[in-house]
């Protein structure tokens, strides 16, 4: 293309209302963040006592607390938990469609409804069916012949992760489920015939053919899924405020408690960086991952 | 192919699934037109939670809702309408301006400019949110629109993604507006935009999601009704005890009607963009 001498004059205009609106929203919380770990910044500032520079103190604390390590291992139980269940039912759903199923963009457009409801709604939807009357209890009545006893579900120290656990993922797979379809439908049907005339099982081909042409999505999914999953914060807010005893506690939630609740901005900041570095190195892997196919590619 | 029984396998799967989905959506619709409340709290104990006959169908709890004055449901609704409105055009018009220039003119530390963005892209929300209530403290902006506004106009991943589709566009199309005369300006106002739409939904459709729900950022920057958005209202709504559960459903299917009507009427785009939103990282 030929040079044009006014380019840079257009280009830098044209830049400009972004780079301003993202260095002044982006850059400069992000900048504030990491000076903010090592002071003692409150929200309310206290006009006797001045901000001061503490060090590594906030880190310390963060690590030498149970609050902080707890929160960091309730969302990595949530992250744990979620993650294969959800991209399973992704990739099942994404298989169910991709076949010779009847009216089957009925079914994509109907499974893909959850995603679009908002997480407050499905929290409160969900909050009827976990009640002690609610429907889940009722089915285990049924199930159990009226043997077992009714559970409170989101107040239990055992039930409540893994109730948050299927709400989410409900409300979350249809992402991973149009994700896989997209690659699945870009298997080479000669491969599944190819297969066929071996007389390869049907759990042959998932296993064989399936599972490794999709590698580049499972790479793709496992990792986004991962990143949103580690961000857990409304569902947790709305339906235990991190309890029963801490036992859905997470990140997020210990950033928005010590910053905005309890003000102390310097330990916020400081576990908010913390929690960057997380998902800067989740991203890493995954930029990691993805290079070594195109390499071997 | 398949034989008949692999066939009828797949539907009775593909049904079961389908009950599993649309379960919590019809106990949602469900209890909001039950007038009665006991009559609901008894239906959550069995299968009828799920259903409500026409004949028995009620608009009492909407009624309730909407006259609720220390719960304006419309002023919400508005105010979220107003603030992803103005994130949508505005971040739109924003963020292909910079891809424009990123993808199709030729400028020193242009290329820098891009892995930055690309690099911007993973800085989560959620670690900047108490250093940008302080900045929000510092300028009076708490409890504004523009607090919850301005600062998520410009966003990365909708300058990466429309710098996805500029960087394919066939160069002649710059070339023919030089030489009929066009400014830079003019060739991506006039030419470029209009052909990129699909990705234009895209972005469209990604940030109405996410700010439609947008909870954090409110329940830190917003005081009172004057500005909250209709997210956190619910949440508000539902932990005011004790649940009035005809009330909180019916709020629930009103916050959710409009994304639900705009989903089924651009279904396509809806999935198109979760799809492009996959490629993020």
């Amino acid at each position: 293309m030929s040079f044009r001498k006014s380019d840079n004059a257009s280009a830098w205009s044209m830049l400009a209302p972004a780079f301003l609106l993202i260095g002044l929203f982006i850059v400069v919380p992000f900048a504030l963040s990491v000076i903010f770990a090592f002071t003692d910044q409150r929200l309310v500032p206290n006009p006797n006592i001045t901000t001061k520079f503490v060090g590594v103190r906030n880190f310390e604390r963060l690590f030498d607390g149970d609050t902080f390590s707890n929160a960091f291992l309730r969302t990595a139980t949530f992250v744990i938990l979620v993650v294969p269940l959800q991209c399973a039912m992704g990739l099942g759903a994404a298989m169910l469609i991709n076949t010779t199923l009847p009216v089957r963009n009925v079914f994509r457009g109907i499974y893909f409804l959850p995603t679009v409801i908002s997480m407050v709604v499905v929290s409160v939807v969900w909050a009827s069916l976990f009640q002690m009357e609610g429907f889940f209890n009722a089915a285990l009545r049924a199930a159990s012949f009226g043997l077992l006893e009714p559970v409170d579900w989101l107040a239990n120290p055992w039930t409540a992760m893994p109730s948050l656990v299927l709400m989410s993922a409900w409300q979350g797979f249809p992402f991973q489920m149009v994700v896989y379809l997209a690659g699945l439908q870009g298997i080479s049907k000669d491969l599944y015939e190819a297969a066929r005339i071996d007389g390869a099982t049907r759990w042959q081909e998932f296993r064989h053919i399936t599972i490794p042409a999709l590698r580049n999505t499972h790479i793709l999914v496992v990792m986004t899924t991962t990143i949103l999953a580690f961000k857990l914060f409304t569902q947790v807010q709305l339906l235990t405020q991190g309890g029963p005893r801490g036992v859905t506690d997470t990140l997020v939630r210990y950033i928005y408690m010590t910053g905005f609740r309890e003000g102390k901005v310097g330990l916020a900041a400081a576990a908010a960086v913390l929690f960057f570095l997380l998902v800067f190195a989740i991203s890493l892997v995954q930029r990691r991952l993805l290079k070594e196919e195109r390499a071997i590619q | 192919m398949k034989t008949r029984g692999e066939h009828l396998l797949l539907v009775i799967i593909a049904v079961v699934v389908l009950a599993f989905v649309l379960a919590p959506l019809f106990l949602m619709f469900a209890t909001a037109f039950k007038a009665d409340e006991n009559q609901i709290l008894r239906d959550f104990g069995n299968a009828n939670a799920f259903w409500v006959w026409p004949s028995e169908m009620s608009l009492e709890n909407f009624r309730q809702v909407l006259g609720n004055d220390t719960f304006p449901v419309l002023r919400y609704m508005a105010n979220s309408v107003l603030i992803v409105v103005s994130i949508v055009v505005l971040g739109i018009l924003v963020n292909s301006l910079a891809a424009y220039a990123l993808a199709r003119l030729v400028f020193p530390g242009r290329n820098i400019l891009v892995i930055a963005v690309i690099a911007l892209i993973i800085v989560p929300m959620e670690s900047l949110a108490v250093p940008l209530l302080l900045m929000m403290n510092q300028v009076g902006w708490v409890d504004t629109y523009q607090a919850q506004i301005v600062p998520f106009i410009a966003h990365p991943f909708s300058i990466f993604l429309f710098y996805q589709f500029f960087a394919v566009l066939p160069k002649d199309l710059d070339e023919a507006a030089y030489v009929d005369g066009a400014s830079r300006l003019q060739t991506y106002w006039k030419i470029v935009m209009p052909l990129s739409l699909p990705t234009i939904a895209t972005v469209a459709i990604l940030q109405s999601l996410e700010y439609w729900n947008a909870f954090l950022w409110p329940l830190m920057v917003t005081r009172g009704s004057d500005v909250r958005p209709i997210s956190l209202a619910l949440a508000q709504f539902f932990g005011t005890p004790p649940p009035i559960w005809g009330d909180v459903m019916a709020f629930s299917v009103l916050m959710s009607l409009p994304i639900l009507v705009i989903y089924i009427a651009f279904q396509r785009w809806f999935i198109q963009s979760a799809i492009g939103s996959g490629v993020k990282g």
